[in-house]
């Protein structure tokens, strides 16, 4: 099979393996197009997509219209802050007046849980749910998986740690969710007051001492602090939280072994990682961003295909 | 449903023959050509040749590329099963080099046009030919013509031409198929 199982990407929780093997080997070829000299092909040059950012994104917005370009497609962008929704519009009237421009698909963060879903369900274009509030981030859980992959051969029966602010993080979501369908172990870890209570319904385990995890895993998923969705002080200090979750060379050193270290974005160096670290040969971090562009192109690629004219 | 067989394994060894030796007239030592099999089926023709030309007429440091066209093709989305990428292995530019694009039948010229615009991914080559090893006469939908061609055939557009290798089907042949 080599056709996706869904019409829209909201979430990772909707998809099937094979979906991420057919969406990994599409993103495979991709990856050696991104390579070339000249990048683009012109599969998708009469596609429009509309990149909705109703809340702040530098990279993944730029990853998904670098991959949008790259497949010839025409691109709008839409940022909530300069935009008629400060005058009050609706999300369906702003989607509805940008699809009147006869737009393909959508691609959209929104602060709100389920604002992909609910547009999925309003509107004739197919929808990628570039985050929603604390809920997912699929395409980002999608190239975790594929930079894995990539590293070491094989998702399946790896053990891997996210560490830090699992609460606030839909990056932890979307990858507790794709790492399991593919046949992971998952862990998370980080202070008590930033996991969520619920999460070992999830089949995931709880770990908070930072060097138990380290020393159990394949692979470590550092996510950053999200100061700005804290409505109260989740840990006393960010030194004391750097003392007990930050990643240092010397922990690693400790390890007596090696592991792969990720980080989705923007990192807080000197906070949950350290420079030493991020830059150093076991972190795939830049990797990662290579790789979205890659696994964006295959998505969008993929979704276009079920557009017939 | 017939099937006819029109070319048979030593017809098939002739003409690679003969197509190795008009690169060769064409090409000299290929020290600026590159041979580039479209994917999949063009693949094994070019194969072929390259080892044909390395180890019978001693070519040095043939350079060979296998280019996939599915994100280049004007099908996209008009199929009722989508299209699947094949690999593509283009491990050098072709930059002011001469490229023969290697496919096992001319039909519409679609692939070609689709392989045409592909091939500027790598650079701008000085010139590009075009060597088939079937050339289906009277069906092509553009003006492609192939400059070295295996055996050219009329078969009408219910008529399937169909190539079979060695190495996937344990026979070298070409039929014609009525449907």
């Amino acid at each position: 099979m080599s056709e996706l199982s869904v019409e829209h990407l909201l979430g990772i929780k909707y998809l099937k393996p094979n979906d991420i093997d057919v969406i990994f080997k599409t993103a495979d070829h991709f990856k050696e197009v991104i390579n070339r000299p000249i990048k683009k092909v012109p599969s998708l040059r009469d596609i429009t997509i509309a990149n909705l950012f109703f809340e702040n994104s530098t990279r993944t917005k730029l990853s998904f219209e670098l991959a949008e370009k790259r497949l010839s497609a025409d691109v709008i962008n839409f940022s909530a802050a300069q935009s008629s929704v400060k005058k009050g519009e609706t999300l369906i009237d702003t989607v509805n007046n940008i699809l009147a421009m006869k737009v393909d698909i959508v691609v959209m963060r929104h602060s709100n849980v389920g604002a992909g879903v609910f547009l999925s369900k309003h509107v004739n274009a197919k929808i990628i749910n570039a985050g929603d509030g604390t809920h997912e981030h699929p395409t980002q859980a999608l190239l975790d998986s594929y930079s894995i992959r990539e590293k070491l051969g094989s998702v399946k029966g790896k053990k891997i740690v996210i560490i830090g602010d699992i609460l606030h993080s839909r990056v932890a979501l979307s990858n507790i969710f794709a790492l399991q369908l593919q046949g992971a172990e998952v862990k998370v870890c980080g202070p008590t007051t930033l996991i969520p209570k619920h999460i070992s319904s999830l089949g995931v385990t709880v770990e908070t001492n930072l060097k138990k995890a380290l020393e159990w895993c394949d692979v470590a998923n550092v996510l950053r602090v999200q100061n700005e969705r804290m409505d109260v002080k989740y840990f006393p200090s960010t030194r004391e939280y750097t003392q007990l979750f930050g990643i240092n060379k010397e922990i690693l050193d400790n390890l007596g072994k090696k592991i792969v270290i990720m980080h989705p974005g923007p990192i807080n160096r000197g906070v949950e990682i350290t420079s030493e670290v991020a830059d150093s040969h076991d972190s795939i971090i830049l990797n990662q961003v290579e790789n979205g562009v890659a696994v964006r192109m295959a998505v969008i690629y993929l979704l276009a295909q079920q557009i017939k004219r | 449903m017939s099937k006819k067989t029109l070319l048979n394994s030593k017809d098939i060894e002739i003409i690679l023959h003969r197509l190795a030796c008009q690169l060769i007239e064409n090409h000299n030592d290929f020290s600026d050509t590159v041979l580039i099999g479209l994917q999949p089926r063009g693949t094994f023709l070019a194969n072929r040749l390259a080892k044909l030309l390395t180890t019978s007429y001693g070519i040095k440091n043939l350079q060979l590329g296998l280019l996939d066209i599915t994100f280049y093709r004007d099908d996209f989305r008009r199929k009722d099963t989508p299209l699947a990428a094949e690999t593509t292995q283009m491990n050098f530019l072709i930059e002011n080099k001469k490229v023969v694009i290697i496919d096992d039948v001319l039909f519409s010229g679609r692939s070609i046009r689709a392989a045409l615009t592909a091939i500027q991914s790598y650079g701008r080559p000085e010139n590009i030919e075009l060597l088939v090893l079937i050339d289906r006469r009277f069906s092509r939908h553009l003006p492609i013509q192939p400059n070295y061609r295996g055996r050219q055939v009329d078969a009408i557009n219910e008529e399937k031409v169909l190539v079979t290798w060695n190495e996937t089907h344990k026979k070298d042949a070409v039929y014609i198929e009525s449907l």
